[in-house]
């Protein structure tokens, strides 16, 4: 809403020391955001003078055509000026800057000699006085005399306040809301234009008045109609009323439009003015019919829907109620007999018609938050004598219709105020404030009745009357104080575990990114996923940023690898990221669609379990992952010699470290995951749940994504690994001497390391306190198809030292074991 | 070798007399002193206590002498030896210590050749501006609170007083997910975990929430679709405004330095009533810079004031919802952007840098912020 600082003063008594921005202050204590102060024509200084010019002189010897003109300036002699636009004759009323006046942007006007005269001053643009990028011509006016301050006539040194009002605050919406506002906020005296019932003269006893219907009380509980024949429609629209809707956001169109729109500003009331003549019988409102169309103002042909609320007439919709105007019924440059609605429409109708159509519109903002149920026939009244003022014609009177109204009683006790606030709030006070914002209170014991005014339907409970004690209160004359909340129990094992994992990720060098989950169907082919691929099965967004991506993640790999594409496009070769996020899949018996019937529970009490639970149940998986990927370097090369490439084995002792951290332990077993490459991908697995995969990218995927060829990576359901999180046990360990024993054992090239260390470890029991692979080795010293793997055990007893016996022995037993279970032999 | 002399020879040889042996001794110190290196060093002492040394030499007539003359040129023998081994002693370790501050001198590089051997790593400040507000309120005794991101459209609007018809929900443009009629949204606030909050916990209840959120608007350079939220809820018999005001006060100055103070402004949002906006006092300048514009403040723009979050006393109709009886007990929630606080905390000035994942500016918050 945008408030022209002059309107404001016209309707209440603000103090003349005040200047825009202190009102603004004002305002922004009451709850109002005040997003800008704009001052019209600052820069300005010395008179501006409004002139009439009296004859003008072409100059032809010039590159460009040149005006000589003699204007007329109220006192003294006309002065003579050279002009180079060509908008205006002699008699029309211009805006001269006489030489002494500054223009904004520190244009100092004196009398100079140009094209052979004395220029006495400048006939100036829109531009040229800071009101507008207009430069086409010089302003000429439709009003005023010789002499007039210019500045006064063209709104200059006008502030405007443009404040955006919430929701609930749809009063707020006109002058006369935001008047009210603010003289609560001073103090000060309000007539109140909503309540003000304009004179206009007696109805015309000739003919009747338009006839009005509602077959929709319930949604349109007020329709008017006041009905005006024998206008003027070329009369224009007075200067102040152009400046004013110009000032406040509207441009000015016709008188007739003008009136509606300048009422709506004053008073918060939308009107809509019909042509009688292209109307058929009388004015209803009801609800459409599934087959009927409209074509609104906007040149938009609509079909409408049975929960459209319409203004109708003999042959069908006029318009959409309180939301657009229809076409065909129009006023337009002929209109003399003019039928000018003002109804009230249920808020909740008009919302659901403007979204279903997307049109938000003047009138639908301010039905939307809420029309002062009374109010119709006051706003009307207005429009009809500024209508029959500036542009003539008879007044026929008014017909309405009306459901009875019933004004909700607030029952608040009279201390909520004070214990809301937390301080002393007298009862006394709580009345007042109310009394001030316009509700009618009655004491009663303990409570407080408060009857709320009729353009306040944001107050219906008790805790909003509290609002109103509160703010004109003042939030900062509430002390603060802590509350003393019970202690606590800290972060849940979840919540650490997250904290952790990301220090354990950070110390290994990696960067966290946080990437938006919403992914493609490209992004599930670039990571392979075959069809029927439960990765594939991933909530579907509506409405999606990018009809592109419209999925739901259900791997971290697309947003990281991305990541790391991005990071390489900027140049950076060696590329250490992680990020730690929810992912999401359908579950069983979930659509991509949804449910078509959810369940909503009431909000009048709380859910059931069973509501609860179905509530939950229309919700997808969300675990935590955690992701990363390393590509190029892991460690750098320098003057220190080369660096190291990232390999498969840096993300699974990455994942091992994470998992680590965690406190849980991981076996790696060989595992296919599409993304990975076939041969050098580990599943993580702990207890026979795979957890995760970490290894090498498949080269596929690496070109898809554009990242360096062999990255590697991992991702682990974090969710799953918090289950297997223990609590550290105390180890119980030998400081008895240590005996050292290596061996090197050749076995198949497809037997797994892993499993041979665990059979060296199984067959050496407590003796054997690590077995660490030191060494693998395949070549000619070996058989084709083996290879050797050398491992180094570290033997020691518990409170004393191994004898020789017992090293040799142990050193056999891993042998014959390995042997038996690999068909191992010592190389 | 001489033979031990057996018999008693009167004569007392020249070498073992004070005068010689102190002359031993001299020539030995003086050519000790005059070593410059360990090797001419291991020179002298050949020369000077090796076995064919005058000194060694005149020892081995000690057993010539009378058993009277014995003792005496015993001892004189063994005090030159030990002199000069004291001598070599300290010379071997000065010259020792010479050698090694040498080597030492030599083995200089140039440590200007600095270079990152190591990767820096580092969480994402969001992370961990999340957790240190989180840690604000953990020290308080609240928990934190946590809930999905696809979310059920009853808990994100409906029991928050929010209807399908309420002005409120164009304010926010939601993802909805699946149909718009699926009732299955992405959250567009932490609010709904104040929902689950009550439906979950005993009271009274204390929680801080952060989380992602998801509103329908473009990348630029203040908004994103995706971004962080950090939420408030104290449910509490006699829970004030006064409290509502002292958590943010306390929150601010354990944010941005003793003494910082929130302000209230009022304002509107259907699921607290009174609402507020949550006005920061400027960290960098405290106010001074409004009205000087000699010292204009780039934090606050100069107005002493920095908008940062919504507030009130949750709405008893919420508290209805939640099955919480509003005549018995109260609550206060607040809510701030955590994108918005690392923008004026940390100078951040394009919202892409937080979400491009581009590893130069994540670096330069390591793990901290
Ligand atoms: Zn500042």
């Amino acid at each position: 809403m945008r408030v022209p600082v002059s309107w404001l003063r016209e309707l209440i008594d603000i103090p003349e020391s005040e200047s825009a921005r202190d009102i603004g202050e004002r305002l922004v204590r009451c709850g109002f955001e005040v997003e800008g102060v704009e001052e019209s024509g600052a820069g300005l200084s010395g008179p501006l003078l409004v002139g009439r010019v009296i004859s003008i002189e072409e100059l032809t010897d010039f590159k460009k055509p040149i005006r000589w003109c003699q204007v007329d300036v109220g006192d003294g002699a006309p002065l003579g000026v050279i002009c180079g636009a060509r908008n205006f004759a002699a008699g029309d009323l211009v805006v001269v800057a006489p030489p002494g006046t500054t223009l904004p942007g520190g244009f100092h006007i004196t009398a100079r000699e140009t094209y052979g005269h004395t220029s006495n001053g400048m006939i100036c643009s829109e531009r040229e006085l800071g009101l507008g990028d207009n430069h086409d011509g010089i302003i000429v006016l439709a009003e005023g005399s010789p002499g007039d301050d210019g500045a006064k006539v063209m709104g200059i040194g006008d502030a405007v306040l443009d404040i955006a009002v919430t929701p609930d605050r749809g009063y707020a919406l006109s002058m006369r809301g935001i008047a009210r506002e603010a003289s609560i906020a001073y103090g000060v005296d309000l007539v109140d234009p909503g309540l003000t019932l304009a004179d206009l003269p007696a109805p015309d006893a000739q003919r009747q008045p338009h006839e009005s219907g509602s077959d929709a009380l319930d949604a349109c509980a007020l329709l008017t109609l006041r009905t005006i024949r024998g206008f003027d429609p070329s009369a224009p629209t007075p200067g102040w009323m152009k400046s004013r809707l110009t000032a406040a956001g509207m441009r000015p169109v016709s008188l007739a439009v003008d009136v509606t729109n300048y009422v709506m500003l004053e008073v918060g009331q939308p009107l809509h003015a019909f042509d009688e003549t292209k109307v058929a019988g009388p004015v209803r409102a009801g609800w459409a019919r599934p087959t009927e169309t409209l074509e609104t103002l906007d040149h938009v042909v609509r079909a409408l829907h049975e929960e459209d609320l319409v203004i109708r007439d003999d042959r069908g919709p006029l318009g959409l109620a309180g939301t657009m105007g229809g076409r065909h019924s129009e006023i337009d440059d002929s209109t003399t007999d003019i039928v000018l609605e003002a109804a009230w429409f249920d808020p909740r109708v008009v919302g659901r018609m403007a979204r279903r159509h997307k049109l938000s519109s003047e009138a639908s903002r301010r039905f939307e938050r809420g029309v002062d149920r009374t109010l119709a026939p006051y706003a009307s009244a207005r429009a009809a004598s500024l209508l029959l003022e500036f542009g003539g014609g008879v007044y026929s009177g008014m017909t309405a219709v009306e459901a009875a109204w019933d004004r909700p009683v607030i029952e608040m006790a009279a201390d909520l105020a004070q214990r809301t606030a937390g301080c002393e709030i007298p009862v006394s006070e709580s009345i007042e404030a109310l009394t001030r914002a316009g509700c009618e209170v009655v004491s009663d014991g303990d409570l407080l009745r408060v009857l709320p005014p009729s353009w306040r339907p944001d107050l219906s409970d008790p805790a909003d009357c509290v609002e109103e004690v509160l703010r004109l209160h003042g939030f900062e004359r509430i002390p603060a104080r802590l509350p003393m909340a019970p202690p606590g129990y800290g972060r849940t094992p979840i919540q650490r575990l997250r904290r952790v994992v990301g220090m354990t990720m950070a110390a290994m060098g990696s960067v966290e990114v946080l990437n938006y989950p919403f992914v493609s169907l490209g992004d599930h082919d670039a990571l392979r996923l075959p069809l029927g691929d439960l990765r594939r099965r991933t909530p579907r967004l509506a409405n999606p940023l990018s009809e592109e991506a419209p999925f739901m993640r259900s791997s971290l790999l697309p947003g990281v690898l991305a990541a790391a594409r991005r990071n390489r496009g900027r140049g950076l070769e060696d590329i250490a990221i992680w990020e730690l996020g929810r992912v999401f899949f359908l579950k069983d018996g979930q659509s991509a669609e949804g449910s078509d019937d959810p369940i909503r529970p009431s909000v009048e009490h709380r859910p059931s379990d069973e509501d609860f639970a179905a509530l939950e149940a229309l919700l997808p998986d969300q675990p935590q992952h955690l992701a990363a990927v390393w590509c190029g370097h892991i460690e750098p090369s320098g003057w220190w010699g080369p660096g190291r490439q990232a390999e498969w084995s840096d993300a699974v002792d990455a994942a091992f470290r994470v998992i680590g951290a965690a406190g849980a332990e991981a076996t790696v077993v060989p595992g296919v995951d599409p993304a990975f490459h076939p041969g050098r991908t580990g599943q993580l697995v702990i207890a026979e749940t795979v957890i995760g995969h970490a290894g090498e990218l498949h080269p596929a995927t690496c070109a898809h994504f554009g990242i360096a060829p062999r990255s590697v990576a991992f991702e682990i359901d974090l969710d799953a690994l918090a289950t297997f999180a223990s609590a550290p046990v105390a180890p119980v360990f030998s400081t008895a001497p240590v005996a050292k024993e290596d061996l090197a054992l050749v076995v198949l090239a497809n037997v797994a390391a892993a499993d041979v260390a665990a059979t060296l470890q199984a067959a050496g029991g407590d003796l054997v306190e690590d077995v660490r692979l030191f060494d693998v080795y395949e070549g000619p010293q070996v058989p084709a198809g083996y290879r050797s793997l050398a491992f180094a055990l570290r033997l020691r007893a518990h409170g004393r030292t191994l004898t020789p016996e017992e090293i040799v022995g142990v050193r056999a037993a891993v042998i014959a074991a390995a042997e038996a279970a690999h068909g191992a032999t010592l190389r | 070798m001489s033979a031990p002399n057996k018999s008693f020879d009167p004569k007392s040889p020249a070498s073992l007399n004070a005068e010689a042996v102190t002359g031993m001794v001299d020539s030995a110190l003086v050519a000790i002193a005059s070593a410059t290196t360990l090797e001419e060093l291991k020179e002298v002492r050949l020369a000077h206590v090796g076995d064919r040394s005058p000194l060694s030499l005149a020892n081995r007539e000690i057993g010539s002498l009378p058993p009277a003359a014995k003792a005496e040129a015993g001892q004189r023998v063994g005090t030159a030896r030990g002199t000069i081994k004291q001598a070599l002693d300290d010379r071997t370790a000065a010259l020792e210590g010479e050698r090694d501050s040498r080597v030492l001198l030599e083995e200089t590089v140039d440590v200007t050749m600095l270079s990152r051997r190591r990767r820096l790593g580092s969480r994402h400040p969001l992370t961990t501006l999340m957790e240190r507000m989180s840690d604000v309120f953990i020290a308080m005794g609240y928990e934190i609170a946590e809930g999905p991101e696809i979310e059920a459209e009853w808990l994100n609007f409906d029991s928050l007083n929010i209807a399908p018809d309420h002005p409120a929900r164009t304010m926010q443009d939601t993802f909805y997910v699946g149909s718009p009629e699926s009732g299955v949204v992405l959250r567009t606030q932490t609010s709904p975990i104040q929902m689950r909050a009550m439906l979950t916990r005993e009271l009274p209840i204390y929680v801080v929430a952060p989380g992602r959120v998801f509103r329908t608007d473009e990348l630029d350079a203040t908004h994103t679709p995706v971004f962080h939220q950090i939420e408030g809820l104290a449910v509490d018999k006699g829970i004030t405004m006064g409290h509502l005001k002292g958590t943010l006060d306390h929150l601010a100055s354990a944010m941005f330095g003793v003494g910082i103070v929130t302000r209230l402004r009022p304002s509107y949002f259907p699921f607290t009533e009174p609402s507020a906006e949550v006005d920061l006092q400027c960290f960098v300048c405290r106010g001074e810079s409004i009205g000087d514009p000699e010292r204009p403040c780039r934090t606050c723009g100069s107005e002493g004031w920095i908008e940062w979050g919504g507030c009130g006393m949750v709405n008893p109709r919420v508290l209805r919802a939640a099955g919480v009886d509003p005549d018995v007990y109260s609550g206060f929630a607040f809510g701030m952007g955590v994108e918005r606080t690392l923008m004026f905390r940390h100078g951040v000035t394009d919202m892409h840098d937080m979400v491009e994942g581009d590893v130069r500016f994540t670096e330069a918050f390591g793990l901290e912020v």
